[in-house]
């Protein structure tokens, strides 16, 4: 199994998803409440999902202005995390307090950090401005898959699986047949992978949302901010159109990938998707196209996921893999996932 | 984490029409190998085995 890597930043939730009702989501093993405050603020609290009562879970309770009520037996929590009512009494024990974890909301999403909340630092939140920035339009959902985080990771960075999983929606032959470029960029934790197809078939998800009929050019460009954001830069034009010297690029189709992976528990993992497009960006059949086919492509990966993760789950110890040169990022990202699980491993936990 | 942005670049391009891949260190040191664990056991064996 993967080791989760603490003390970084993971995306929780969309922002549209957190309101004025509770949402319980359980990030590296840790159960959290979300909420938005009422005031003018709007800002997102993330509260430890289990009541020090009688350990409850926060997220079936409600919220009473900004404050959160357990629904068991009406212990009330600020949003630091102090409790400032308890029922019956007028002495709140001093020790009746739940952890609120450090959180940014950042282009749509709700990141939350796991870990030392003191080292908790919000400009190292990666950046994904395409989500909720000007000249995009998105589409968005999130999955649970049960799998080990690491095969989320895995499958991500090595796309010629396209070829054979997704053979006709967003993969073709040219996918699995194209040499690739590694980098690994050490200090930042970031695994790049690129795959530059200069005369490829067209697979329906660009067919029929840019309308191009025949023959494209189709770069993939990977840019994985290890452990959560993976970002895949997609340029898709008639075969032979290339950027202007300039860095302009008006004749092509620029579609920007977003995943965020979230280790849930040991073998659970929350796969938040997003696709954003710079064109057509008011057709709402092309939001549609979109949304209906790349949900399409995200469930033949996520079946895949399940079926792989039982199939591991059923073998005896020892089982080996065999790498090839299409794994040579998926190797990278994972060495960098088990460094980051290091550093990020307790101090109390290492001398254990 | 450790170091800045673009400190410790490693890069490794498989070769267009072959089944080789050809690794480049931060250093500046090449390596060509079949198979990329090989790949990434010489480039993190860095500075070991890095003479350019
Ligand atoms: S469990 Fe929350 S108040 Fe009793
Ligand atoms: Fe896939
Ligand atoms: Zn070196």
């Amino acid at each position: 199994m993967t080791a989760f890597p603490r003390n970084q930043w993971y995306v929780a939730a969309y922002g549209s998803e957190v309101g004025r009702e509770l949402l319980g989501r359980t990030v590296l093993g840790e159960p959290i409440a979300f909420y938005r405050t009422a005031d003018g603020a709007g800002e997102v609290v993330a509260l430890a999902d289990r009541c020090v009562h009688r350990r409850y879970p926060l997220s079936q309770g409600r919220l009473d202005g900004d404050t959160l009520v357990c629904g068991y037996h009406g212990f009330t929590y600020d949003r630091t995390g102090a409790c400032v009512f308890v029922p019956g009494q007028k002495r709140v024990p001093r020790t009746a307090r739940v952890a609120a974890y450090p959180v940014v909301e950042q282009d749509s999403l709700v990141w939350v950090w796991i870990g030392e909340p003191a080292l908790a630092d919000p400009r190292a939140v990666p950046r994904a401005p395409h989500l909720a920035g000007p000249g995009w339009t998105s589409v968005s959902g999130m999955e649970p898959v049960d799998c080990d985080f690491g095969l989320l990771v895995d499958n991500l960075l090595d796309l010629s699986h396209e070829t054979y999983l997704h053979g006709g929606y967003i993969g073709t032959p040219e996918v699995a047949e194209t040499p690739i470029t590694t980098e690994v960029d050490e200090g930042a934790g970031i695994v790049r992978v690129s795959r530059h197809m200069d005369d490829a078939a067209c697979p329906s998800f660009y067919a029929r949302s840019t309308g191009i009929e025949g023959r494209i050019t189709r770069w993939q460009d990977i840019e994985y901010h290890a452990p959560c954001l993976y970002l895949l830069h997609s340029r898709v034009a008639p075969v032979g159109v290339l950027p202007n010297p300039d860095g302009t690029d008006p004749d092509a189709f620029h579609i920007e990938i977003t995943y965020a992976i979230t280790p849930s528990a040991p073998g659970k993992v929350y796969d938040f998707w997003a696709v954003s497009r710079d064109f057509a960006r008011d057709d709402p059949e092309v939001t549609t196209v979109l949304r209906d086919l790349n949900h399409t492509v995200v469930m033949q990966d996520v079946d895949a996921l399940n079926i792989l993760q039982r199939a591991l789950d059923a073998e005896p110890a020892g089982g080996q893999e065999l790498s090839i040169n299409i794994d040579t990022g998926g190797l990278a990202a994972r060495r960098i996932l088990a460094r980051l699980a290091e550093e990020g491993a307790a101090p109390a936990e290492r001398v254990s | 984490m450790s170091g800045g942005p673009g400190t410790e670049v490693f890069r490794v391009d498989w070769l267009p029409g072959t089944d080789l891949l050809h690794g480049v260190c931060h250093c500046g040191a090449e390596h060509v190998a079949q198979d990329p664990v090989e790949m990434w056991r010489w480039m993190l064996a860095h500075p070991v085995g890095h003479t350019a």
